[in-house]
């Protein structure tokens, strides 16, 4: 019988929703309020709430620490190799035009570009400094119960 | 006039009192959630001055994340803090006294507030309203075109401060998120 | 006096929140309260830049799609200043960042002394320096 079984339930359905949402805040950030850094703490958060639910481990086994090293290191990667390639074209860094030059839609292509960067960094990183505070093991001494 | 500024006080108001209690308590999970409370404060003014994409996100990462790791890091060190000594006390209350008397003198040389044709609001601010409007036909939150496209080597800078903040915290806790019981 | 305070009433508030902010970093020798008072002063920095920004009759900065697409956006239409929010929308970001570098410093001190008390602190270093001979 495990204990809090309204939890876990609520958290089941939660879970899709808050990655949806974070998607959508992602993705619609050039037309409403939102963008790449607001989606990756969305994001990060779902697989926070995963993991205070269903335990560290279940969450490790779903998003493992390396993966999230990993994502972590792309985002800032991605990030800068898209102003590397306005370099290759001969124009200034992150000069986004030359993505597709004669069209004023370079812009929109060059900000998703680098967006989805953003949001792999913030995403890890957050999910990174998580792991890192919850795999230690809290010393309680008997006074605070 | 408008009904708004009425919640602004309120919000105002609640701020002043959240901050004083933060001060004054001694219990650090309080202390920590009036900060998450403080920060969902902070996110409603900041909705009411027009800055949308600024609430957002500090309602998600103020209000959210930073509690969550002010109460991970409670846990693993304290949960009350010690008493004020009085030498202390009145050393920060002079230094708080003499830098806010510093800038209550220095208020008189900011524009007032929510003024058109103050300096920073006829600079290079309000001119990516229009460049957005030319350069990008099909991006209307300029916000979201500032940070990517016109400022984008800066947000670049916040990407790396953030990879930075992520790998030292790895390094300093642990690479592999669990402490290795053999080290110890 | 009285009309330059009643104009400039929201950075009075805003100088009074920054203070709240640097008395808890300074007067509590708690590091975890510390960094809260980080936090403090932190967001009311946030707080001034976003309140500069701010034009009265002004609406967000967020363009309505179908003018734009037709080109016949309002010219008179005030905004606010967008470029605040963008300054303070990563610097939020960085900010939890960098507190949460700081708590893992903390961690670690806690791990190392026993203690996140500050006069504590020094005082073990204090006694181990006696133990060295230095």
């Amino acid at each position: 019988m495990s204990p809090h079984l309204i939890l876990r339930v609520v958290a089941k359905l939660l879970i899709p929703l808050i990655l949806v949402f974070g998607f959508y805040v992602h993705f619609h950030a050039k037309y409403a309020p939102g963008g790449a850094f607001q989606a990756g703490v969305i994001l990060a958060s779902a697989l926070i709430l995963y993991a205070l639910i269903y335990g560290m481990d279940a969450a490790r086994k779903a998003v493992p620490p390396w993966a999230a090293r990993v994502v972590l290191a792309l985002g800032a990667f991605i990030f800068a190799a898209v102003g590397f390639v306005s370099f290759f074209f001969g124009e200034n860094f992150l000069d986004f035009n030359v993505l597709l030059p004669t069209d004023y839609r370079g812009q929109y292509l060059g900000i998703l570009l680098v967006e989805i960067g953003v949001l792999m960094t913030v995403t890890a990183v957050i999910i990174a400094i998580f792991y890192a505070f919850a795999g230690r093991t809290p010393e309680i001494t008997d006074e605070d119960w | 006039m408008d009904v708004t500024q009425y919640f602004d006080y309120a919000l105002m108001a609640m701020l002043l009192a959240v901050g004083v209690a933060i001060i004054r308590l001694r219990n650090l999970f309080a202390v920590v959630m009036l900060t998450g409370v403080y920060s969902l404060l902070s996110a409603a003014w900041f909705t009411s001055l027009d800055a949308l994409d600024v609430g957002f996100t500090e309602a998600a990462v103020g209000a959210g994340i930073s509690t969550v790791l002010l109460l991970a890091a409670m846990l693993l060190t304290s949960r009350e803090c010690d008493k004020v000594t009085a030498s202390r006390h009145w050393a920060a209350l002079a230094v708080c006294v003499a830098a806010g008397a510093a800038l209550f003198y220095a208020l008189p040389d900011m524009a007032p507030y929510g003024a058109a044709d103050s300096p920073a609001n006829t600079g290079p601010g309000m001119e990516y309203m229009t460049r957005t409007a030319e350069d990008m036909k099909n991006i209307p939150n300029v916000v979201t075109a500032v940070l990517g496209s016109y400022r984008g080597f800066d947000t670049m800078g916040e990407v790396f401060v953030v990879f930075a903040a992520g790998v030292g915290v790895a390094l300093l806790l642990g690479l592999s998120g669990r402490r290795r019981e053999e080290d110890q | 006096m009285i009309e330059m305070l009643s104009e400039r009433f929201v950075y009075v508030v805003i100088i009074i929140l920054m203070m709240t902010g640097l008395y808890a970093l300074i007067a509590t020798g708690n590091l975890v309260k510390r960094m809260v008072g980080l936090t403090i002063f932190q967001t009311s920095v946030f707080l001034l830049y976003i309140t500069v920004g701010k034009v009265f009759g002004g609406v967000p900065p967020i363009l309505n799609y179908d003018d734009l697409k037709a080109g016949t956006l309002d010219p008179n239409q005030l905004y606010s200043n967008p470029l605040p929010h963008v300054l303070i929308l990563t610097a939020i970001v960085v900010g939890v960042a960098t507190l949460a570098m700081g708590l893992a410093l903390v961690v670690r001190i806690r791990e190392a002394y026993g203690t996140i008390e500050d006069d504590a602190i020094s005082e073990a270093d204090y006694s181990l320096e006696l133990e060295k001979g230095v």
